[in-house]
């Protein structure tokens, strides 16, 4: 069965169709990249799976559960975490912080037991900092713990960014533009690190990006959208080749 | 039926000061995303400098006006250059308190001047009319004709001069307006200088239709005005006026049906449901964030 | 536990470790401290009286801070919050308890204003989901105006004309016990996950939301808890004042928190004590001046603005308050990583 189920889905803002009848389906532990020209809807199907725009219309199955127009922090809780195109860390906080933040769903105490700091809070509040750490210290940003996010360089917070979203122990990773910004040697660089989290927490990863090497470098599959449609899917072979992808990109400078 | 119209009318007259106070307010906010809260007391200003004007110069009306409306307007540039400007580029929290304090130092330093309250002079003609069993006195003909006659060439104003579209870029952008030659700070002040003489006038029409005037009494009419701004939809400015006049008639009318003491309950209570329904305010829009 | 261990092995932590032990020794002695100025006098009752309005605000502020401050909204009703636990503490005490047993149950009475100030709270909470920035104002600013209102219209407690016969009973002492619980469980709350989904709050609220943070639940325990001890506040006021009416509890009072608020500077508990303290003895040090104290004050205020918009301690915050877990945490890690290398 697939770990995510999307069919018929349909969003319009205000009178603009930005997805149209979109169907897609991603088996466990894929990586899947979603490609296609700027403003292909890309982004706002990130935003329907992650629970920030409830669908006009359509389903969107997650290991079998109905998750369309949920609230974003039950999705996440569900499994699902993702990164931003343009980069949302929580800037004035240290690095440390933003990932304790996303922790908020698995330390089991109570507000009262927050309140006097007794009970359980004192042993899950050193697991979250465990967790953290390692965390941070798998990405190999452990040294940049306690500056303020907004003091690290860019690729930094992107790192940030990931290793966030990986602290809410998610099945499924949806990575928007992951290498947006950068070289050739840190899209080899990423391209490492996204092997490497995706075997050690068993993930299942989509992946948004126009950077063709890091697309053609490591996704299985790829999904391509044009208009808020599906207009080819295959593999990354196969799709270079497809003339409708190719008229889709027309225009486009992109190097392959 | 009759009191009910009778009471309407008195309401369009207290709705006109409050739009003409919200629109200050409201063309503030548009174009520097910030809170005036000074700008009650500065329309507590108007009414005492009328009060200077009227009373001890002996001046009548339209120089009156004209004058506070000027004076006003000189005092807010000159807040606005002193105490805002510096703060454009800090967070908001701190140009409110600094607004805050601005207000505290316009009510402190009047009462310091003027420990007792003070009476305009009548210096409209006392003429009342009669439609059928209502009566329509030249003083409520007066403010409620001026306020939409100031309304109307701040309408006027803003969609149809120059000023007015640098007015309206720099709220739709203020960092790409300067790049497009737009010279932000002076029509930031000249939007000041508007926005405030109108509270000016207010408070000359406020000093006329309840004569006893005192420095606190900018506080409770400043925070209506607030009120009726972003109920109108802030940065709007038809929202403004139409704020105003809600308001203004909600507070007289809720009085025919309620004791008067449950005014104020009722009046804000009735402006919660409405912000509950459109959180947003009438014509405002929710500012949409790409995610 | 295993973490205060390392510490102690490590002689920076293990100095810090030892302040921590001093903290509560110090409070208690300050504690026997302030029995001993109100049993025997040893300052003088205006000076202590003082002292009694410095703590209320001290609570008043650092109660604000947590939902203007830490969560970045803009609450300006909190004196509402502040009239509902005076009343409510005012109610217990003079109509409900026997005058025997007033100062014994004095504390009870204060934890009923607290709760009632707190169920109000709840009901602000609610808008605040859908709206934020200057529309919640408005709506904090309204229910501020009601909540006056109402009890103008009640002429059981007095409406318009106040209510009095309260006992003295808001002493130097119980003030102090007041403050350091108030202060030490917002710090509590300001240092666990929710705490940290305020923040995140503040920073980015949609993406707060898909890092798996309720924010609904986190907005309801702020307001919640922040109402809860501007009622606290409030019961204090009512029993050093005697006498309450609803103009006690007006856009003024609340405008003077919001200030503290902001003097002390915005999310530290550090600056609301400081903004809190510097404000109180401030207006009353100015008194002599007379109705120039207020045209000067607001004058240095806005000042102190031009020169530290954030405020004296905005976003900063004494080490002392902070919890050695989230000053050392990184610190101790990599230390214990370097051990196991």
């Amino acid at each position: 069965m697939s770990i995510l189920e999307v069919r018929d889905l349909s969003h319009k803002f205000g009178g603009l169709t930005a997805i149209s009848g979109l169907n897609m389906a991603v088996e466990d532990h894929e990586l899947v990249g979603v490609i296609g020209p700027n403003g292909a809807g890309k982004t706002t199907v990130f935003n329907i799976i992650s629970g920030v725009y409830k669908p006009s219309r359509g389903s969107i199955v997650f290991e079998g559960r109905q998750i369309a127009g949920k609230p974003p922090s039950l999705i996440t809780n569900l499994g699902i975490a993702r990164t931003f195109q343009n980069i949302r860390l929580f800037k004035e906080l240290s690095v440390l912080d933003n990932i304790r933040i996303a922790h908020y769903g698995q330390a089991r105490y109570s507000s009262l037991e927050a309140l006097f700091h007794v009970g359980r809070f004192r042993d899950e509040e050193e697991r979250v900092v465990e967790h953290s750490m390692e965390l941070l210290s798998l990405l190999g940003i452990e040294r940049s713990a306690d500056e303020q996010a907004k003091n690290l360089p860019y690729g930094l917070q992107r790192r940030v960014e990931i290793a966030r979203a990986l602290a809410t122990r998610p099945k499924l990773l949806l990575l928007d533009e992951p290498a947006a910004g950068m070289n050739p040697n840190e899209i080899d660089q990423l391209m490492d690190l996204i092997h490497s989290i995706r075997k050690e927490f068993d993930l299942t990863i989509l992946l948004i990006e126009h950077q063709m090497a890091l697309v053609m470098g490591i996704c299985e599959r790829l999904l391509v959208l044009d208009f808020g449609e599906t207009i080819a899917e295959g593999k990354p072979l196969d799709i270079q080749n497809d003339p409708r992808v190719l008229e889709a990109y027309l225009g486009e400078v992109e190097a392959w | 039926m009759t009191y009910v119209f009778q009471q309407a009318l008195n309401g369009l007259q207290l709705g006109s000061i409050y739009a003409l106070i919200a629109l200050g307010y409201t063309m503030v906010y548009g174009i520097l995303t910030m809170i005036n809260f000074a700008h009650g007391d500065l329309f507590m200003v108007g009414a005492f400098l009328c009060f200077v004007l009227a009373a001890l110069l002996g001046l009548s009306f339209i120089p009156t006006l004209l004058f506070t409306m000027f004076g006003v307007a000189c005092i807010g540039v000159l807040i606005e250059r002193a105490a805002y400007k510096p703060l454009r580029q800090a967070p908001r929290v701190s140009a409110i308190i600094t607004a805050l304090g601005v207000g505290l130092f316009l009510e402190n330093f009047t009462l310091a001047l003027s420990p007792y309250p003070k009476q305009i002079p009548q210096f409209l003609p006392n003429v009342t009319w009669n439609i059928g069993d209502i009566s329509l006195s030249a003083l409520q003909v007066c403010i409620i004709a001026l306020s939409i006659l100031l309304m109307l060439i701040l309408d006027l104003v803003v969609r149809r001069t120059m000023i007015g579209m640098a007015m309206r870029a720099i709220s739709w952008d203020k960092f790409v307006a300067p790049l497009v030659g737009v010279p932000v700070n002076f029509v930031i002040s000249v939007t000041f200088a508007i926005g405030t003489s109108l509270a000016g006038a207010a408070g000359v029409m406020y000093g006329l239709a309840y004569p006893v005037i005192d420095p606190y009494m900018g506080i409770m009419v400043g925070w209506k005005a607030f009120i009726s701004a972003v109920v109108g939809g802030i940065g709007n400015i038809r929202g403004a006026m139409i704020g105003g006049y809600i308001l203004g008639m909600l507070e007289i009318l809720v009085v025919v049906v309620f004791p008067s003491t449950y005014r104020d309950l009722v009046s804000f209570t009735l402006l919660l449901v409405l912000l509950i329904f459109r959180p947003y305010g009438i014509l405002g829009k929710p500012v949409s964030q790409k995610v | 536990m295993s973490m205060l261990r390392e510490k102690l092995r490590n002689p920076i932590a293990a100095w810090t470790s030892r302040n921590r032990w001093a903290g509560p020794c110090l409070l208690a002695l300050l504690f026997l401290l302030s029995l001993a100025v109100q049993g025997f006098e040893l300052l003088d009752p205006y000076v202590q009286l003082i002292l009694v309005y410095v703590g209320i605000n001290i609570i008043m502020t650092v109660s604000l801070n947590l939902v203007n401050g830490y969560m970045g909204e803009f609450s300006v009703g909190h004196a509402g919050f502040m009239a509902v636990g005076a009343y409510t503490a005012s109610i217990i005490t003079v109509k409900l308890l026997p005058p025997q047993l007033i100062g014994l149950l004095f504390p009870v009475a204060v934890i009923c204003g607290g709760l009632a100030a707190a169920l109000v709270g709840l009901v602000v909470a609610f808008p605040s989901f859908k709206t934020r920035g200057d529309y919640l104002a408005i709506v904090t600013l309204s229910f501020g105006m009601i909540v006056k209102s109402v009890i103008e219209n009640i002429n059981a407690i007095g409406g318009p004309r106040g209510f009095l016969g309260m006992e003295k009973v808001t002493t130097l002492p119980w003030v102090f016990v007041w403050t350091v619980l108030s202060v030490w469980v917002i710090r509590n709350l300001v240092y666990s996950k929710f705490g940290r989904g305020v923040l995140s709050i503040r920073e980015d609220e949609i993406a707060s939301n898909l890092m798996s943070v309720d924010t609904r639940h986190v907005k309801v325990l702020a307001f919640v808890v922040s109402s809860f001890f501007a009622g606290i506040g409030g019961a204090l006021y009512a029993h050093v004042l005697q006498f309450i009416t609803p103009r006690a509890f007006d856009i003024i009072k609340s405008t003077d928190i919001l200030i503290m608020v902001y003097l002390g500077g915005i999310a530290s508990i550090g600056g609301s004590i400081i903004g809190a303290a510097i404000y109180t003895v401030l207006l009353e040090v100015l008194r002599p001046m007379g109705v120039w104290r207020m045209v000067c004050m607001p004058l240095v205020l806005v000042i102190l603005m031009l020169y530290r918009p954030k405020g004296i301690m905005g976003l900063k915050e004494f080490s002392w308050f902070v919890p050695l877990r989230d000053l050392m945490a990184a610190r101790v890690w990599r230390e214990r990583g370097q051990k196991r290398v």
